[in-house]
Protein backbone atom coordinates (compact mmCIF):
# COMPACT_ATOMS: atom_id res chain seq x y z
CA UNK A 1 0.00 0.00 0.00
CA UNK A 2 0.88 3.67 -0.24
CA UNK A 3 0.53 6.26 2.51
CA UNK A 4 0.06 9.87 1.52
CA UNK A 5 0.51 12.77 3.94
CA UNK A 6 -2.25 15.34 4.38
CA UNK A 7 -0.71 18.56 5.70
CA UNK A 8 -2.89 21.08 7.47
CA UNK A 9 -2.86 23.93 9.92
CA UNK A 10 -5.80 24.02 12.32
CA UNK A 11 -7.66 21.58 10.06
CA UNK A 12 -7.23 23.84 7.01
CA UNK A 13 -5.74 21.87 4.14
CA UNK A 14 -2.38 22.68 2.59
CA UNK A 15 -3.37 22.35 -1.06
CA UNK A 16 -0.10 20.73 -2.09
CA UNK A 17 -1.38 17.63 -0.29
CA UNK A 18 -3.82 17.19 -3.18
CA UNK A 19 -0.81 17.12 -5.51
CA UNK A 20 0.60 14.36 -3.31
CA UNK A 21 -2.69 12.46 -3.65
CA UNK A 22 -2.46 12.78 -7.46
CA UNK A 23 1.11 11.46 -7.37
CA UNK A 24 0.14 8.59 -5.05
CA UNK A 25 -2.82 7.67 -7.26
CA UNK A 26 -0.54 7.51 -10.29
CA UNK A 27 2.00 5.33 -8.52
CA UNK A 28 -0.81 3.22 -7.08
CA UNK A 29 -2.14 2.50 -10.59
CA UNK A 30 1.33 1.71 -11.92
CA UNK A 31 2.17 -0.71 -9.15
CA UNK A 32 -1.28 -1.99 -8.23
CA UNK A 33 -1.16 -0.54 -4.72
CA UNK A 34 -3.99 0.84 -2.62
CA UNK A 35 -3.67 4.27 -1.03
CA UNK A 36 -4.46 5.60 2.41
CA UNK A 37 -4.22 9.23 3.48
CA UNK A 38 -2.75 10.10 6.88
CA UNK A 39 -3.87 13.17 8.84
CA UNK A 40 -2.09 13.87 12.13
CA UNK A 41 -4.40 15.89 14.40
CA UNK A 42 -5.29 16.46 18.04
CA UNK A 43 -9.01 15.93 17.49
CA UNK A 44 -11.50 14.44 15.04
CA UNK A 45 -10.06 16.41 12.18
CA UNK A 46 -12.56 18.46 10.22
CA UNK A 47 -10.54 17.65 7.10
CA UNK A 48 -11.10 13.91 7.22
CA UNK A 49 -14.52 14.09 5.58
CA UNK A 50 -13.24 16.23 2.71
CA UNK A 51 -10.28 13.93 2.07
CA UNK A 52 -12.48 10.82 2.18
CA UNK A 53 -14.15 12.04 -1.03
CA UNK A 54 -10.97 11.25 -2.95
CA UNK A 55 -10.35 7.86 -4.47
CA UNK A 56 -8.57 6.31 -1.50
CA UNK A 57 -8.98 3.15 0.49
CA UNK A 58 -8.79 4.76 3.88
CA UNK A 59 -8.27 8.03 5.65
CA UNK A 60 -6.22 7.44 8.79
CA UNK A 61 -6.58 10.07 11.48
CA UNK A 62 -3.48 9.78 13.65
CA UNK A 63 -4.75 11.30 16.85
CA UNK A 64 -2.99 12.62 19.93
CA UNK A 65 -3.49 15.75 22.01
CA UNK A 66 0.12 16.76 21.26
CA UNK A 67 -0.53 16.98 17.51
CA UNK A 68 -2.56 20.18 17.59
CA UNK A 69 0.39 22.28 16.52
CA UNK A 70 3.17 20.92 14.35
CA UNK A 71 6.45 19.83 15.90
CA UNK A 72 9.01 17.54 14.24
CA UNK A 73 9.13 15.32 17.35
CA UNK A 74 5.36 14.94 17.54
CA UNK A 75 4.84 14.27 13.84
CA UNK A 76 7.72 11.80 13.66
CA UNK A 77 6.39 9.77 16.60
CA UNK A 78 2.88 9.73 15.16
CA UNK A 79 4.03 8.72 11.68
CA UNK A 80 6.35 6.05 13.02
CA UNK A 81 3.40 4.24 14.56
CA UNK A 82 1.18 4.59 11.51
CA UNK A 83 3.93 3.10 9.35
CA UNK A 84 4.55 0.25 11.78
CA UNK A 85 0.84 -0.52 11.86
CA UNK A 86 0.28 -0.41 8.10
CA UNK A 87 3.58 -1.54 6.48
CA UNK A 88 3.40 0.72 3.42
CA UNK A 89 5.56 0.23 0.34
CA UNK A 90 5.67 3.97 -0.38
CA UNK A 91 5.19 7.04 1.76
CA UNK A 92 4.41 10.00 -0.50
CA UNK A 93 4.47 13.63 0.58
CA UNK A 94 4.54 17.09 -0.98
CA UNK A 95 7.97 18.69 -0.54
CA UNK A 96 6.82 21.51 1.73
CA UNK A 97 8.85 23.29 4.39
CA UNK A 98 7.08 21.21 7.04
CA UNK A 99 7.85 17.94 5.27
CA UNK A 100 11.48 18.97 4.84
CA UNK A 101 11.53 19.43 8.60
CA UNK A 102 10.30 16.00 9.71
CA UNK A 103 10.42 13.52 6.79
CA UNK A 104 14.21 12.90 6.89
CA UNK A 105 13.97 12.28 10.65
CA UNK A 106 11.09 9.86 10.13
CA UNK A 107 12.92 8.01 7.36
CA UNK A 108 16.07 7.81 9.49
CA UNK A 109 14.06 6.11 12.22
CA UNK A 110 13.40 3.29 9.76
CA UNK A 111 17.03 3.26 8.62
CA UNK A 112 16.00 4.98 5.39
CA UNK A 113 16.37 8.31 3.66
CA UNK A 114 14.07 10.48 1.58
CA UNK A 115 14.18 10.79 -2.18
CA UNK A 116 13.28 14.43 -1.97
CA UNK A 117 11.88 17.20 -4.14
CA UNK A 118 11.21 14.94 -7.14
CA UNK A 119 9.75 16.52 -10.25
CA UNK A 120 8.50 13.30 -11.89
CA UNK A 121 8.80 9.53 -11.86
CA UNK A 122 8.58 6.74 -14.37
CA UNK A 123 7.81 3.07 -14.00
CA UNK A 124 10.45 0.70 -15.37
CA UNK A 125 9.04 -2.81 -15.07
CA UNK A 126 7.64 -2.25 -11.62
CA UNK A 127 10.71 -0.34 -10.38
CA UNK A 128 10.21 3.38 -10.02
CA UNK A 129 12.80 5.85 -11.25
CA UNK A 130 12.50 9.33 -9.74
CA UNK A 131 13.85 12.53 -11.21
CA UNK A 132 15.32 15.20 -8.97
CA UNK A 133 16.63 18.58 -10.01
CA UNK A 134 20.16 19.24 -8.77
CA UNK A 135 22.81 21.99 -9.02
CA UNK A 136 20.23 24.74 -8.53
CA UNK A 137 18.16 23.52 -11.45
CA UNK A 138 21.00 23.18 -13.93
CA UNK A 139 20.85 19.38 -14.11
CA UNK A 140 18.37 16.56 -13.62
CA UNK A 141 19.22 13.29 -11.91
CA UNK A 142 17.37 10.00 -12.30
CA UNK A 143 17.41 8.24 -8.96
CA UNK A 144 16.48 4.75 -7.76
CA UNK A 145 16.13 3.53 -4.19
CA UNK A 146 17.88 0.40 -3.01
CA UNK A 147 16.76 -1.94 -0.25
CA UNK A 148 13.39 -2.84 1.18
CA UNK A 149 10.25 -0.80 1.75
CA UNK A 150 9.15 1.59 3.06
CA UNK A 151 10.38 4.09 0.48
CA UNK A 152 9.99 7.76 1.32
CA UNK A 153 9.42 10.11 -1.62
CA UNK A 154 8.54 13.80 -1.75
CA UNK A 155 7.42 15.71 -4.83
CA UNK A 156 8.10 19.32 -5.66
CA UNK A 157 5.22 21.75 -5.54
CA UNK A 158 3.62 21.79 -8.99
CA UNK A 159 5.06 18.43 -10.10
CA UNK A 160 1.47 17.12 -10.13
CA UNK A 161 -1.81 18.94 -10.41
CA UNK A 162 -3.96 18.91 -7.30
CA UNK A 163 -7.14 19.25 -9.36
CA UNK A 164 -6.25 15.96 -11.09
CA UNK A 165 -6.66 14.07 -7.82
CA UNK A 166 -9.42 11.57 -8.50
CA UNK A 167 -12.55 11.64 -6.43
CA UNK A 168 -15.07 8.86 -6.23
CA UNK A 169 -15.85 6.31 -3.65
CA UNK A 170 -15.97 7.17 -0.03
CA UNK A 171 -12.92 6.14 1.87
CA UNK A 172 -13.36 4.79 5.36
CA UNK A 173 -12.23 7.17 8.04
CA UNK A 174 -10.26 5.35 10.67
CA UNK A 175 -9.02 6.86 13.90
CA UNK A 176 -5.67 5.61 15.11
CA UNK A 177 -4.75 6.73 18.61
CA UNK A 178 -1.00 7.20 18.51
CA UNK A 179 1.47 7.66 21.31
CA UNK A 180 3.68 10.71 21.22
CA UNK A 181 6.72 10.91 23.46
CA UNK A 182 8.45 13.95 24.85
CA UNK A 183 8.28 17.00 22.57
CA UNK A 184 11.70 18.62 22.92
CA UNK A 185 10.79 21.91 21.24
CA UNK A 186 8.12 24.39 22.32
CA UNK A 187 6.28 25.96 19.41
CA UNK A 188 4.84 29.45 19.63
CA UNK A 189 1.98 30.55 17.37
CA UNK A 190 2.85 31.00 13.67
CA UNK A 191 2.58 34.58 12.44
CA UNK A 192 2.93 36.70 9.31
CA UNK A 193 5.49 39.47 9.22
CA UNK A 194 4.14 42.98 8.76
CA UNK A 195 1.58 42.71 6.01
CA UNK A 196 3.01 42.95 2.55
CA UNK A 197 2.56 46.48 1.28
CA UNK A 198 2.38 45.22 -2.27
CA UNK A 199 0.34 42.30 -3.52
CA UNK A 200 2.25 41.04 -6.54
CA UNK A 201 -0.31 38.29 -7.12
CA UNK A 202 -2.52 40.98 -8.68
CA UNK A 203 0.16 42.36 -11.03
CA UNK A 204 -0.43 42.02 -14.76
CA UNK A 205 3.21 42.55 -15.66
CA UNK A 206 6.20 41.87 -13.44
CA UNK A 207 9.81 42.85 -14.04
CA UNK A 208 11.98 40.78 -11.71
CA UNK A 209 15.67 41.15 -10.99
CA UNK A 210 18.18 38.59 -9.77
CA UNK A 211 21.87 38.43 -8.95
CA UNK A 212 22.66 39.75 -12.42
CA UNK A 213 21.63 43.25 -11.31
CA UNK A 214 24.91 43.32 -9.37
CA UNK A 215 24.34 46.29 -7.08
CA UNK A 216 21.68 48.23 -5.27
CA UNK A 217 22.29 51.30 -7.43
CA UNK A 218 21.33 49.32 -10.53
CA UNK A 219 17.86 48.53 -9.18
CA UNK A 220 16.86 51.95 -10.48
CA UNK A 221 17.52 50.85 -14.06
CA UNK A 222 15.14 47.93 -13.68
CA UNK A 223 12.63 50.28 -12.06
CA UNK A 224 12.77 52.51 -15.15
CA UNK A 225 11.94 49.52 -17.32
CA UNK A 226 9.10 48.53 -15.01
CA UNK A 227 7.75 52.09 -15.11
CA UNK A 228 7.92 52.21 -18.90
CA UNK A 229 5.94 48.97 -19.10
CA UNK A 230 3.51 49.79 -16.31
CA UNK A 231 4.88 46.79 -14.47
CA UNK A 232 5.62 45.99 -10.83
CA UNK A 233 9.19 45.38 -9.76
CA UNK A 234 10.02 42.10 -8.03
CA UNK A 235 13.13 40.10 -7.20
CA UNK A 236 14.62 36.71 -6.49
CA UNK A 237 15.69 35.85 -2.98
CA UNK A 238 19.35 37.02 -3.00
CA UNK A 239 18.23 40.55 -3.83
CA UNK A 240 15.86 40.69 -0.86
CA UNK A 241 18.42 38.98 1.40
CA UNK A 242 20.80 41.79 0.53
CA UNK A 243 17.98 44.24 1.30
CA UNK A 244 18.23 45.89 -2.10
CA UNK A 245 14.47 45.44 -2.33
CA UNK A 246 12.02 44.78 0.52
CA UNK A 247 11.04 41.19 1.22
CA UNK A 248 7.46 41.74 0.06
CA UNK A 249 8.86 41.95 -3.48
CA UNK A 250 10.35 38.47 -3.28
CA UNK A 251 9.07 35.82 -5.69
CA UNK A 252 9.55 32.13 -4.95
CA UNK A 253 8.92 29.43 -2.41
CA UNK A 254 9.67 31.67 0.55
CA UNK A 255 8.06 34.73 -1.05
CA UNK A 256 5.02 35.29 -3.23
CA UNK A 257 3.69 32.95 -5.89
CA UNK A 258 2.52 34.88 -8.91
CA UNK A 259 0.95 34.27 -12.30
CA UNK A 260 1.02 37.59 -14.17
CA UNK A 261 0.32 37.94 -17.87
CA UNK A 262 3.99 38.73 -18.51
CA UNK A 263 7.03 38.00 -16.36
CA UNK A 264 10.38 39.47 -17.34
CA UNK A 265 13.32 37.86 -15.53
CA UNK A 266 16.45 40.02 -15.60
CA UNK A 267 19.66 38.31 -14.56
CA UNK A 268 17.76 35.54 -12.77
CA UNK A 269 19.33 32.13 -13.28
CA UNK A 270 16.17 30.24 -12.37
CA UNK A 271 16.85 28.23 -9.22
CA UNK A 272 13.97 25.92 -8.35
CA UNK A 273 13.01 28.05 -5.37
CA UNK A 274 12.38 30.97 -7.69
CA UNK A 275 10.75 29.05 -10.50
CA UNK A 276 8.03 27.56 -8.30
CA UNK A 277 6.91 31.12 -7.62
CA UNK A 278 6.47 32.27 -11.22
CA UNK A 279 6.31 29.36 -13.64
CA UNK A 280 2.59 29.82 -14.21
CA UNK A 281 3.03 33.28 -15.71
CA UNK A 282 1.35 33.65 -19.12
CA UNK A 283 4.48 34.68 -21.00
CA UNK A 284 7.93 34.33 -19.50
CA UNK A 285 10.77 36.43 -20.87
CA UNK A 286 14.33 35.83 -19.71
CA UNK A 287 17.43 37.92 -20.24
CA UNK A 288 20.62 36.37 -18.92
CA UNK A 289 24.26 36.33 -19.92
CA UNK A 290 24.50 32.57 -19.27
CA UNK A 291 22.93 30.71 -22.20
CA UNK A 292 22.74 27.59 -20.01
CA UNK A 293 20.78 29.28 -17.20
CA UNK A 294 17.78 27.11 -16.25
CA UNK A 295 15.44 30.10 -16.56
CA UNK A 296 15.62 29.61 -20.34
CA UNK A 297 14.06 26.16 -19.95
CA UNK A 298 10.77 27.70 -18.95
CA UNK A 299 11.01 30.94 -20.95
CA UNK A 300 8.85 31.70 -23.96
CA UNK A 301 11.28 34.35 -25.16
CA UNK A 302 14.95 34.56 -24.31
CA UNK A 303 17.81 36.96 -24.91
CA UNK A 304 21.34 35.84 -24.13
CA UNK A 305 23.45 38.79 -23.07
CA UNK A 306 24.12 41.53 -20.59
CA UNK A 307 20.99 42.97 -19.00
CA UNK A 308 22.69 46.36 -18.81
CA UNK A 309 22.86 46.46 -22.60
CA UNK A 310 19.26 45.32 -22.91
CA UNK A 311 17.52 47.52 -20.35
CA UNK A 312 18.11 50.98 -21.90
CA UNK A 313 17.14 49.74 -25.36
CA UNK A 314 13.98 48.19 -23.95
CA UNK A 315 13.03 51.42 -22.16
CA UNK A 316 13.66 53.49 -25.26
CA UNK A 317 11.82 51.16 -27.65
CA UNK A 318 8.85 50.79 -25.28
CA UNK A 319 8.54 54.55 -25.00
CA UNK A 320 8.67 54.82 -28.78
CA UNK A 321 6.08 52.10 -29.22
CA UNK A 322 3.77 53.76 -26.74
CA UNK A 323 3.98 57.22 -28.20
CA UNK B 1 29.37 27.13 24.45
CA UNK B 2 30.68 24.91 21.68
CA UNK B 3 29.13 25.29 18.23
CA UNK B 4 30.01 22.96 15.37
CA UNK B 5 29.29 24.34 11.91
CA UNK B 6 29.01 21.87 9.04
CA UNK B 7 30.16 23.36 5.76
CA UNK B 8 30.40 21.85 2.31
CA UNK B 9 32.40 22.66 -0.76
CA UNK B 10 30.26 22.83 -3.89
CA UNK B 11 30.67 23.83 -7.53
CA UNK B 12 30.78 27.58 -8.04
CA UNK B 13 27.37 29.07 -8.80
CA UNK B 14 28.58 30.50 -12.09
CA UNK B 15 30.50 27.41 -13.20
CA UNK B 16 29.48 25.97 -16.55
CA UNK B 17 28.58 22.38 -15.74
CA UNK B 18 29.30 19.43 -18.00
CA UNK B 19 28.00 15.94 -17.43
CA UNK B 20 30.83 13.57 -16.50
CA UNK B 21 31.84 10.53 -18.54
CA UNK B 22 30.01 8.08 -16.31
CA UNK B 23 26.88 10.28 -16.58
CA UNK B 24 26.41 10.01 -12.83
CA UNK B 25 27.74 13.41 -11.75
CA UNK B 26 29.30 16.51 -13.26
CA UNK B 27 32.79 16.55 -14.70
CA UNK B 28 34.65 17.96 -11.69
CA UNK B 29 37.89 18.66 -13.49
CA UNK B 30 38.52 22.38 -13.97
CA UNK B 31 35.41 23.29 -11.98
CA UNK B 32 35.78 26.29 -9.68
CA UNK B 33 34.47 25.68 -6.17
CA UNK B 34 32.96 27.74 -3.41
CA UNK B 35 31.52 27.23 0.05
CA UNK B 36 27.88 26.26 -0.08
CA UNK B 37 25.90 29.48 0.28
CA UNK B 38 23.69 28.69 3.28
CA UNK B 39 26.67 27.09 5.10
CA UNK B 40 28.37 30.49 4.96
CA UNK B 41 25.38 31.98 6.76
CA UNK B 42 25.50 29.12 9.29
CA UNK B 43 29.10 30.07 10.11
CA UNK B 44 28.24 33.75 10.41
CA UNK B 45 25.42 33.00 12.82
CA UNK B 46 27.69 30.77 14.92
CA UNK B 47 30.34 33.52 15.14
CA UNK B 48 27.70 36.06 16.17
CA UNK B 49 26.38 33.68 18.84
CA UNK B 50 29.84 33.26 20.30
CA UNK B 51 30.40 37.02 20.26
CA UNK B 52 27.06 37.67 21.95
CA UNK B 53 27.75 35.05 24.57
CA UNK B 54 31.26 36.40 25.17
CA UNK B 55 32.76 32.93 25.31
CA UNK B 56 32.77 29.69 23.44
CA UNK B 57 34.29 27.85 20.55
CA UNK B 58 33.26 27.61 16.90
CA UNK B 59 34.43 24.41 15.24
CA UNK B 60 34.02 24.10 11.50
CA UNK B 61 33.64 20.62 10.04
CA UNK B 62 33.62 19.57 6.42
CA UNK B 63 33.35 16.24 4.65
CA UNK B 64 35.06 16.11 1.29
CA UNK B 65 38.24 15.60 -0.66
CA UNK B 66 41.53 17.43 -0.11
CA UNK B 67 40.32 20.47 -2.07
CA UNK B 68 37.58 20.99 0.53
CA UNK B 69 40.23 22.13 3.01
CA UNK B 70 39.83 25.57 1.43
CA UNK B 71 36.40 25.77 3.03
CA UNK B 72 37.89 25.19 6.49
CA UNK B 73 40.75 27.62 5.95
CA UNK B 74 38.34 30.29 4.81
CA UNK B 75 36.12 29.70 7.87
CA UNK B 76 39.14 29.89 10.19
CA UNK B 77 40.12 33.19 8.60
CA UNK B 78 36.64 34.54 9.28
CA UNK B 79 36.92 33.63 12.95
CA UNK B 80 36.22 29.94 13.52
CA UNK B 81 38.53 28.48 16.19
CA UNK B 82 39.48 25.13 14.73
CA UNK B 83 38.57 22.69 11.98
CA UNK B 84 37.74 19.03 11.46
CA UNK B 85 38.26 17.69 7.96
CA UNK B 86 36.60 14.35 7.30
CA UNK B 87 38.49 13.26 4.24
CA UNK B 88 36.36 11.48 1.67
CA UNK B 89 37.30 11.72 -1.98
CA UNK B 90 34.36 11.38 -4.39
CA UNK B 91 31.93 12.22 -1.62
CA UNK B 92 29.19 12.72 -4.22
CA UNK B 93 28.88 8.94 -4.21
CA UNK B 94 27.63 8.97 -0.62
CA UNK B 95 23.92 9.09 0.12
CA UNK B 96 22.61 11.57 2.71
CA UNK B 97 22.32 8.89 5.38
CA UNK B 98 25.91 7.81 4.80
CA UNK B 99 27.09 11.41 5.02
CA UNK B 100 25.14 12.00 8.23
CA UNK B 101 26.39 8.75 9.78
CA UNK B 102 30.00 9.51 8.91
CA UNK B 103 29.75 13.01 10.38
CA UNK B 104 27.94 11.72 13.49
CA UNK B 105 30.80 9.29 14.18
CA UNK B 106 33.39 12.03 13.68
CA UNK B 107 31.81 14.67 15.93
CA UNK B 108 29.88 12.70 18.57
CA UNK B 109 32.64 12.95 21.17
CA UNK B 110 32.85 16.71 20.74
CA UNK B 111 29.54 16.94 22.65
CA UNK B 112 28.69 20.26 21.04
CA UNK B 113 25.99 22.48 22.52
CA UNK B 114 24.83 23.46 19.06
CA UNK B 115 25.34 22.14 15.55
CA UNK B 116 24.65 24.45 12.62
CA UNK B 117 24.38 23.51 8.96
CA UNK B 118 23.12 25.31 5.90
CA UNK B 119 19.59 24.28 5.00
CA UNK B 120 20.69 22.38 1.89
CA UNK B 121 23.61 22.03 -0.45
CA UNK B 122 23.58 23.76 -3.80
CA UNK B 123 24.87 20.66 -5.61
CA UNK B 124 23.04 17.47 -4.60
CA UNK B 125 20.38 19.46 -2.69
CA UNK B 126 19.35 16.56 -0.49
CA UNK B 127 18.43 18.95 2.32
CA UNK B 128 18.41 16.17 4.91
CA UNK B 129 21.95 15.62 6.19
CA UNK B 130 21.37 17.86 9.22
CA UNK B 131 18.03 16.36 10.15
CA UNK B 132 19.29 12.77 9.89
CA UNK B 133 22.38 13.74 11.87
CA UNK B 134 20.21 15.14 14.68
CA UNK B 135 18.24 11.90 14.79
CA UNK B 136 21.44 9.82 14.86
CA UNK B 137 22.86 11.95 17.68
CA UNK B 138 19.55 11.87 19.55
CA UNK B 139 19.18 15.66 19.70
CA UNK B 140 16.27 17.87 18.59
CA UNK B 141 16.48 19.95 15.42
CA UNK B 142 14.92 22.90 13.64
CA UNK B 143 15.19 23.49 9.90
CA UNK B 144 15.08 26.68 7.83
CA UNK B 145 16.05 28.92 10.74
CA UNK B 146 15.96 32.61 9.80
CA UNK B 147 16.63 34.24 13.19
CA UNK B 148 17.97 33.36 16.62
CA UNK B 149 17.04 35.36 19.67
CA UNK B 150 20.44 36.08 21.20
CA UNK B 151 18.74 37.41 24.33
CA UNK B 152 17.79 33.80 25.02
CA UNK B 153 21.38 32.59 24.88
CA UNK B 154 21.67 32.01 28.60
CA UNK B 155 18.52 29.98 28.91
CA UNK B 156 16.50 28.01 26.44
CA UNK B 157 17.25 29.02 22.90
CA UNK B 158 14.50 30.75 20.91
CA UNK B 159 14.78 30.27 17.16
CA UNK B 160 12.62 31.59 14.34
CA UNK B 161 11.73 29.20 11.56
CA UNK B 162 10.61 30.25 8.12
CA UNK B 163 7.36 28.68 7.01
CA UNK B 164 5.92 29.16 3.54
CA UNK B 165 4.25 32.20 1.95
CA UNK B 166 5.59 34.79 4.38
CA UNK B 167 4.73 32.93 7.60
CA UNK B 168 7.15 32.42 10.49
CA UNK B 169 7.17 30.63 13.82
CA UNK B 170 9.33 30.77 16.94
CA UNK B 171 10.32 27.57 18.73
CA UNK B 172 12.12 27.22 22.05
CA UNK B 173 14.82 24.58 22.42
CA UNK B 174 16.88 23.15 25.21
CA UNK B 175 20.45 22.49 24.19
CA UNK B 176 21.99 20.53 22.67
CA UNK B 177 20.19 21.07 19.37
CA UNK B 178 20.87 21.14 15.64
CA UNK B 179 19.72 24.04 13.48
CA UNK B 180 19.74 24.28 9.68
CA UNK B 181 20.24 27.89 8.71
CA UNK B 182 18.49 29.76 5.89
CA UNK B 183 20.46 32.07 3.59
CA UNK B 184 20.07 35.73 4.45
CA UNK B 185 19.90 35.31 8.24
CA UNK B 186 22.55 38.04 8.54
CA UNK B 187 25.20 39.78 6.46
CA UNK B 188 28.30 37.65 6.09
CA UNK B 189 31.60 39.19 7.22
CA UNK B 190 34.75 39.19 5.17
CA UNK B 191 37.95 37.67 6.43
CA UNK B 192 40.29 40.35 7.76
CA UNK B 193 44.02 40.31 7.08
CA UNK B 194 44.52 39.66 10.78
CA UNK B 195 42.07 36.78 10.57
CA UNK B 196 43.87 35.29 7.61
CA UNK B 197 47.20 35.46 9.46
CA UNK B 198 45.70 34.02 12.64
CA UNK B 199 44.10 31.15 10.71
CA UNK B 200 47.51 29.75 9.85
CA UNK B 201 48.08 28.82 13.48
CA UNK B 202 44.69 27.20 14.01
CA UNK B 203 44.29 23.46 14.25
CA UNK B 204 42.74 21.38 11.47
CA UNK B 205 42.19 17.80 12.55
CA UNK B 206 42.02 15.26 9.77
CA UNK B 207 39.73 12.27 10.10
CA UNK B 208 39.86 9.35 7.70
CA UNK B 209 36.56 7.55 8.19
CA UNK B 210 35.44 4.07 7.28
CA UNK B 211 32.34 4.50 5.16
CA UNK B 212 29.74 1.91 6.00
CA UNK B 213 27.55 0.40 3.32
CA UNK B 214 24.00 1.63 3.43
CA UNK B 215 21.48 -0.75 1.93
CA UNK B 216 18.68 1.80 1.58
CA UNK B 217 20.73 4.38 -0.30
CA UNK B 218 19.29 6.40 -3.15
CA UNK B 219 21.48 6.05 -6.18
CA UNK B 220 21.88 8.41 -9.06
CA UNK B 221 21.52 6.42 -12.26
CA UNK B 222 22.05 9.23 -14.66
CA UNK B 223 22.42 13.01 -14.74
CA UNK B 224 21.54 15.10 -17.78
CA UNK B 225 20.56 18.56 -18.91
CA UNK B 226 16.90 19.20 -18.01
CA UNK B 227 14.42 18.43 -20.73
CA UNK B 228 12.96 21.62 -22.03
CA UNK B 229 9.31 22.00 -21.26
CA UNK B 230 8.85 24.98 -23.52
CA UNK B 231 9.86 26.06 -26.99
CA UNK B 232 11.88 29.17 -26.30
CA UNK B 233 12.17 31.77 -29.03
CA UNK B 234 15.67 33.19 -28.75
CA UNK B 235 15.85 36.81 -29.86
CA UNK B 236 18.72 38.89 -31.19
CA UNK B 237 20.95 36.00 -32.15
CA UNK B 238 23.71 37.06 -29.78
CA UNK B 239 23.15 40.78 -30.31
CA UNK B 240 21.51 41.95 -27.09
CA UNK B 241 20.41 45.33 -28.38
CA UNK B 242 18.78 43.79 -31.42
CA UNK B 243 17.20 41.20 -29.14
CA UNK B 244 15.77 43.98 -26.95
CA UNK B 245 14.29 45.74 -29.96
CA UNK B 246 12.78 42.48 -31.22
CA UNK B 247 11.35 41.82 -27.78
CA UNK B 248 9.53 45.15 -27.71
CA UNK B 249 8.05 44.27 -31.10
CA UNK B 250 6.80 40.96 -29.63
CA UNK B 251 5.42 42.74 -26.57
CA UNK B 252 3.46 44.94 -28.94
CA UNK B 253 2.26 42.55 -31.63
CA UNK B 254 2.17 39.09 -30.06
CA UNK B 255 1.93 39.48 -26.30
CA UNK B 256 0.00 42.73 -26.70
CA UNK B 257 0.82 44.52 -23.49
CA UNK B 258 2.10 47.73 -25.03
Amino acid sequence: MILVFIEHKDCVLNKTSLEAITAAQGIGKDLGLKISAVIPCDKDCALAQEISNYDLEKVIMAKNEKLGIYTPDGYTDAWEQVIKATNPTYVIMAHTYQVRDFAPKLAARFGKEVVGDCIRYRNEDGKLVFTRRIFLGKLDADVIIEGDAPYFVTFQSGAFRGDNAEKGGSANIETMDVEVGEIRMKPEAPFQEAKASIDLTKSAIIVAVGRGIKSQENIEKAQELADALGADLAASRPICDAEWLPIDRQIGSSGQTVAPKVYIALGISGAIQHIVGMKNAGTIIAINKDAEAPIFDIADYGIVGDIFDAMPVLVEEIKKAKS
Amino acid sequence: MKIIVLMKQVANKDAVLRVGNDEKWIDESDIAHQTNESDGYALEEALRMKEAKGEGEVVVCTLGGQSAKTVIKDALARGADRGIHIIVENDQKLSPHQIAKTIADAIRDENADLIFTGLQSDDASYGQTGVILAELLGIPHATIVIDIDRESLNGNLRVKRELESGWYQWFVYQLPALLTIQSGISQIRYASLKGIMAAKRKEIKEVTPTIEDFGAAQQIQKVYMPLKTKQTQMLGDGDVKRGAAELVEKLKTEIRVI
